[in-house]
């Protein structure tokens, strides 16, 4: 995939980073991501992330996985091995329920969570890297992609103004590869500082 | 931020839950004439049967409100704190409530027929060696000693959690008297606690209701009440919220806290679904015919000339109503946020549930034929009115926000 340039800023206040998201929105930079170590409650909203569509593809596989036990229990008992349990009809629904609710609930799990690998791009063998190593510890990192029109010193400026502590620019390729040591080196030129 | 602190009644609110009780006396006096003065004692025991399952309907749903105050308090839980009043108002019928369910229980058991508790009958009892295994149990002194330290605890502990909640309105709390009001609340709603788990948990709804069927149990039987009655309470202070919300009180709550509730009453639909299926798959698979007698005479179709069950559409409808309805429309986050949509399934639910305890009382009392007239509908119009009546009156006793709570900040900052 394409290497992108991003104007990198790191927050270490949750109250200026909330601002900062804002104005940076207002100017009209593209942010591409915030990093945080946990989850902070309105920052989606305060980006304008759309709302995921996790919970219509979990609803999907529910459904699937009803239909699945349903459909399959059915053929077994009525058509490709019929038994006598108990004197019951061949065809009797309630017995099948708790394996029609499992497997609804089978389904959704591991269906929602191969989705959410997807849609967070993460997979076995896959390298990520970050923005900066302190955004898994105590930094909010917000990274900012820049077009050919962008004036990246402008951004960095701008940043700086409104609070950013440590400002740099990066280069990275979006999207996800699988990841090779020697090809990582090479699309990482410029080094990150590690925390001392 | 300036509160509307101070509830003031609606004139039109009060007479509209005047009217609601008119009707529902109105219709207690038809019913009366038709059934209750009648010769017959089926025709009596049908009279009793709705008073009964109204009665007791509506006790349980508005005592539901002290358990989930009770609940939220034991587990710590803040988000509640910005409409807190509203539960302790509603839970504030309970004493009025109870004294009406009262006489109307002592009214079935001692009132000489036997047609609704056949336990009751003395005579009856010593020749039927099922119930005569229960009669420890299953006694009128027992029933009458139990109902009656049910009630007055469900009462005196909810009076008592209410006055504690009011007691810190005038003065803001240090940090140590802040613990120990905290502590003085978790004692007294885990001591309600215990009393609901003696008591609705396992006890009232044997008396009560199952006690119709009295040759039948069920061990589940108790949980499935209450997850019934609990579903429709929280349903309850959900439309009281949202009425509130609608005439500008409760500036504190917002569409999270209504999301949260929402969330109560979907989870609960499925608690009860879970509850409702466990009680019916195990008598189906086991098939005793002394426990199938109970779904036999609700689900049973037409077979071998034997005309079906007719109380075979409310059983279906009551799981339409309070499993897929709620499954279905309160799946998706934005009707659980929206006002109108809540609204309507918390009608719908609590209609639901009242067709639930409609179906759990009246195949003991007239196996043969659905006794529906709209009269049903006026009692259950009563008990409506009486709830708004009261629970405003309640409601405007005290300031609508308990703002000295050490846990109000939570629920203003309250995010889903």
């Amino acid at each position: 995939m394409a290497i992108k340039k991003f104007v990198v800023g790191c927050f270490d206040e949750e109250q200026v980073l909330f601002s900062a998201v804002k104005n940076v929105r207002k100017a009209g930079y593209k942010i591409h991501d915030v990093y945080t170590p946990m989850p902070i409650h309105g920052l989606d909203a305060a980006m304008g992330l759309r709302d995921t569509s996790l919970h219509t593809a979990g609803f999907i596989y529910g459904i699937t996985g009803t239909t699945v036990a349903f459909s399959f229990i059915t053929w077994v008992f009525t058509t490709d091995w019929p038994m006598n349990i108990g004197g019951k009809p061949f065809f009797s629904l309630p017995a099948w329920i708790p394996i029609m609710f499992e497997l609804t609930v089978l389904f959704a799990a591991v269906g929602m969570v191969l989705t959410f690998c997807y849609l967070c791009q993460l997979a076995p063998f896959v390298k990520k890297d970050h923005f900066h190593p302190r955004s898994t510890d105590d930094l909010f990192v917000m990274a900012i992609e820049c077009t050919e029109k962008t004036n990246e010193d402008e951004v960095a400026a701008f940043l700086q103004n409104i609070g950013a502590m440590e400002v740099s620019t990066q280069y990275k390729e979006t999207g996800w590869w699988m990841g090779r040591y020697d090809r990582e080196t090479k699309l990482f030129g410029k080094q990150v500082e590690a925390v001392s | 931020m300036t509160f509307r602190e101070q509830y003031a009644i609606p004139k039109r609110y009060n007479t509209l839950s005047f009217v609601l009780m008119a009707i529902g006396i109105l219709s207690i006096v038809i019913l009366f004439f038709t059934h209750g003065a009648h010769a017959e004692e089926k025709m009596r025991a049908r009279f009793w049967a709705s008073l009964l399952q109204n009665s007791v309907y509506f006790l349980l749903i508005v005592n539901a409100s002290m358990f989930f105050i009770a609940a939220t308090t034991l587990a710590w839980g803040g988000w509640q704190m910005s409409f807190r009043r509203v539960t302790e108002a509603i839970s504030a019928c309970v004493p009025v409530m109870g004294v009406i369910t009262f006489i109307i229980l002592m009214a079935v058991v001692f009132g000489g027929d036997h047609t609704i508790y056949h336990w009751t009958d003395t005579e009856h009892v010593k020749h039927d060696h099922i119930l005569l295994g229960k009669s420890g149990f299953l006694n009128k002194t027992f029933f009458t000693v139990w109902t009656v330290i049910t009630l007055a605890g469900w009462s005196y502990l909810g009076w008592k959690i209410r006055r504690m909640s009011r007691s810190i309105d005038d003065k803001s709390l240090t940090l140590e008297e802040g613990k120990k009001f905290i502590w003085d609340n978790t004692v007294w709603t885990a001591i309600y606690a215990f009393l609901f788990a003696l008591t609705v948990l396992s006890s009232i709804p044997w008396f009560w209701l199952m006690s119709i069927d009295a040759h039948w149990y069920s061990t589940m039987f108790s949980w499935y009440t209450f997850a019934s009655s609990f579903v429709a309470g929280v349903a309850l202070i959900t439309l009281f919220v949202v009425f509130l919300k609608n005439n500008n009180y409760l500036e504190l709550t917002n569409k999270e806290h209504v999301h949260d509730l929402g969330k109560f009453v979907f989870a609960f639909s499925i608690f009860w679904t879970y509850l409702w299926f466990s009680q019916f798959m195990l008598i189906w698979y086991a098939n005793i015919p002394e426990e199938t007698i109970y779904f036999k005479m609700r689900m049973q179709p037409a077979r071998d000339g034997m005309p079906a069950s007719p109380y075979r559409v409310i059983f279906f409808l009551n799981l339409i109503i309070n499993f897929l309805a709620p499954l279905l429309i309160l799946m998706k986050r934005g009707s659980k946020r929206s006002y109108g949509v809540i609204t309507m399934m918390c009608v719908l639910i609590i209609f639901g549930h009242w067709l639930d305890f409609y179906q759990m009382v009246m195949p003991g009392v007239s196996p043969n034929k659905v006794p529906f007239m709209l009269a049903d509908f006026g009692i259950a119009l009563f008990f409506v009115g009486l709830i708004m009546f009261l629970t405003v009156r309640a409601l405007a006793k005290a300031p609508m926000i308990p703002k000295n709570h050490p846990f109000i900040k939570e629920s203003i900052i309250h995010h889903t």
